[in-house]
């Protein structure tokens, strides 16, 4: 199968070991994926299921061993030569000698934006996170959702069209946590990127995303793939609608199908 | 009992004065005195023993009053301080000729200097300036009295000038050849440390680039630069004094050859301390090396590069006053401590000490507060 053209990525039997001290350890085996622009997709199973290494060979921050992969139809590599992701990692990683206005400006330094565009596209994406405000302070002087929020905006800063998120809200408590997530389903609304979402919190899968990949581990594969009926508009308490308790109760079942709970 | 605030130290300096009163002379040439009463004898402390006694027993009566902490301070400072004058003056020119109530004084003070410094360290205040001035006066009451104490037992004891000069002549030394001081400053800190200093550090800097990029460097170069750091300062000295000749020149290559090695070992591990996620963020913008190692990887290691920074301040002006003990020209400290030395002059080895001293603080501070500026970001210096 070739890609299409709207296909954003596109993996064919991908396969990835790593060579440990303990032998060799197979993180992914035949995974086969589609993800077309514009959908929000979470990656979801127990620690040791690839969710995590499948998108950092998206990212082209690990190498695959076995199968193809495409990102927006080029190579890992090309496409992030290209800048054509923006990464959200498991902790803020803001730098501390860095503002939080000029954390989300390092990438467009980098990129060679000019001074004044710098500071448009941070204004803007700034606001888009709601921390309008907050430019002048250092990270260790927010909490730490902001600081996810500040990592978010310096993810979006520089307009790619696919969205990497691993595990973004993982360390934020609950409350935060719905906050941020009704926040990402807004931007996404009004964004229109592709976004890939690793979590292992079921009603995060569900309450987020238009499909969910359901992986198993050892080795790391895709044991199901499941549409979501639920309307893109989405309040908070969809989560308490029967059409949202039945998807979640079918993601718990993929779970299990995949003996992830064995251990 | 309300009225009064005992404090241990208080109490105790009132022993050691009426144990001192009770004792029947404050020196040998007093007790002759009295056994001779129509001999004309000059003594120690003829009109002042009774006021010594009377101040710091007053002062420590005063300070148990539950007063202000202020009103409290004052009346410490001023007891301690004039006691200790009229104690010093009183002994100079019968150096050797003290007995116990003199150090009994002493201590008395000392006791009282003691609870000045507890008072004052229990100040609680949210006023900047004068947290800075408490900051600055605690340690320096505490630095007058190591000095005092030594003032008083070199003359209280008598001690040989050769063996330890009292602090207030090493002062007078000072004070009449600064001309000569300042000269070997400008020898031997000037030109040897800071030039050293500057290319040590500097070239330590560019090395652990260097190393960072090549890889057979990094394998090759560092197990000898440990070697190298380990070479013995006495003997690479005289060597680069036959290389770079008498003048600053040879100095300043031994500062360079001690200065180097801590700074490429510390570079090179600080560039490694910026953490795995913040350097794969980077590769997800497809960054340069350059622009990972400007953004990121330097920053990190400023911490690092510090510290050498810090280390390099001292060892530079070891360095650098050791080498001149084997050849330089008429000038320079490391010159003027081993020829006084020679001619028993010992207050000006000491002097020449005291200039080192206040130097290399000096030169540890500027390098300590630009390191508070440039990381103030970590955890270490902005406190949590």
């Amino acid at each position: 199968m070739t890609s299409k053209r709207s296909d954003v990525i596109s993996a064919r039997k991908l396969g990835l070991t790593f060579q440990t001290n303990d032998g060799p350890v197979q993180a992914l085996s035949d995974v086969d994926l589609t993800i077309g622009k514009g959908e929000f997709v979470s990656f979801i199973g127990p620690s040791g299921c690839g969710k995590t290494t499948f998108l950092r060979v998206i990212a082209d921050l690990e190498k695959p061993t076995s199968g193809t992969i495409s990102v927006n139809g080029m190579t890992p590599e090309e496409a992030r030569q290209k800048r054509a992701y923006g990464y959200v990692f498991q902790a803020a990683a803001l730098y501390p000698w860095r503002t939080i206005e000029r954390n989300v400006a390092l990438p467009l330094e980098i990129m060679g934006h000019s001074r004044s565009e710098q500071r448009e596209r941070v204004n803007r994406t700034l606001e888009l996170v709601n921390l309008t405000g907050f430019e002048k302070k250092f990270p260790w002087q927010l909490s730490g959702g902001m600081q996810q929020r500040a990592s978010i905006a310096r993810a979006l800063a520089f307009d790619a069209d696919l969205l990497l998120m691993d595990e973004p809200f993982g360390a934020l408590d609950e409350i935060v946590r719905d906050h941020l997530n009704e926040q990402l389903l807004k931007l996404w609304a009004r964004t229109d990127k592709t976004i890939c979402f690793v979590t292992h919190s079921i009603p995060e899968a569900v309450y987020l995303s238009t499909r969910i990949v359901v992986m198993s581990p050892r080795p790391g594969r895709v044991t199901d793939v499941i549409e979501s009926s639920l309307p893109r508009e989405r309040p908070l308490d969809i989560r308490e609608s029967p059409e949202f308790l039945a998807i979640a109760h079918r993601v718990r079942e993929g779970l299990r199908a995949g003996h992830s709970y064995e251990d | 009992m309300r009225m009064l605030r005992p404090s241990w130290q208080a109490v105790a300096a009132l022993v050691c004065c009426l144990v001192a009163f009770a004792l029947p002379g404050m020196s040998t040439l007093e007790l002759e005195a009295r056994a001779n009463p129509a001999a004309v004898i000059d003594y120690p402390f003829m009109g002042t023993g009774g006021l010594v006694v009377g101040l710091l027993v007053l002062g420590a009566l005063a300070s148990m009053i539950r007063l202000s902490v202020w009103g409290e301070a004052v009346i410490l400072l001023f007891a301690a301080h004039f006691a200790a004058w009229l104690l010093l003056t009183g002994i100079m020119g019968y150096e050797g000729s003290a007995l116990a109530p003199f150090f009994l004084l002493i201590a008395a003070g000392w006791l009282l200097v003691w609870r000045l410094v507890v008072v004052l360290s229990g100040i609680r205040t949210t006023n900047r300036s004068l947290e800075w001035t408490l900051r600055l006066v605690i340690p320096a009451i505490f630095g007058a009295w190591l000095l005092i104490i030594w003032e008083a037992a070199t003359r209280g004891f008598g001690i040989p000038f050769i063996l330890l000069p009292p602090p207030s002549s090493i002062g007078v030394r000072i004070a009449s050849s600064l001309p000569v001081l300042a000269a070997d400053v400008r020898q031997t800190i000037f030109k040897s440390v800071l030039i050293g200093y500057v290319l040590g550090c500097g070239a330590g800097f560019a090395v652990a680039i260097l190393a960072d990029r090549v890889d057979f460097l990094r394998r090759g170069l560092l197990p000898i630069g440990n070697m190298v750091s380990a070479l013995p300062i006495i003997g690479v000295a005289p060597i680069m004094v036959m290389w770079f000749g008498f003048d600053w020149h040879s100095k300043a290559a031994v500062v360079v050859i001690m200065t180097f090695f801590p700074m490429l070992v510390n570079t090179v591990t600080g560039l490694a301390a910026s953490g795995a996620m913040e350097r794969d963020l980077m590769r997800t913008y497809a960054s340069s090396y350059w622009q990972t190692l400007f953004k990121l990887r330097l920053p990190a290691a400023a911490p690092f590069i510090f510290n050498a920074l810090k280390i390099n301040s001292t060892l530079a002006l070891i360095g650098a006053i050791v080498a001149e003990f084997f050849g330089t020209p008429v000038v320079g400290m490391g010159f003027r401590i081993s020829t006084e030395v020679g001619r028993m002059n010992i207050d000006m080895v000491w002097a020449e000490i005291a200039v080192a001293a206040i130097a290399g603080s000096v030169f540890y501070g500027v390098v300590a507060l630009i390191e508070r500026a440039a990381t103030f970001w970590h955890p270490s210096v902005r406190g949590g």
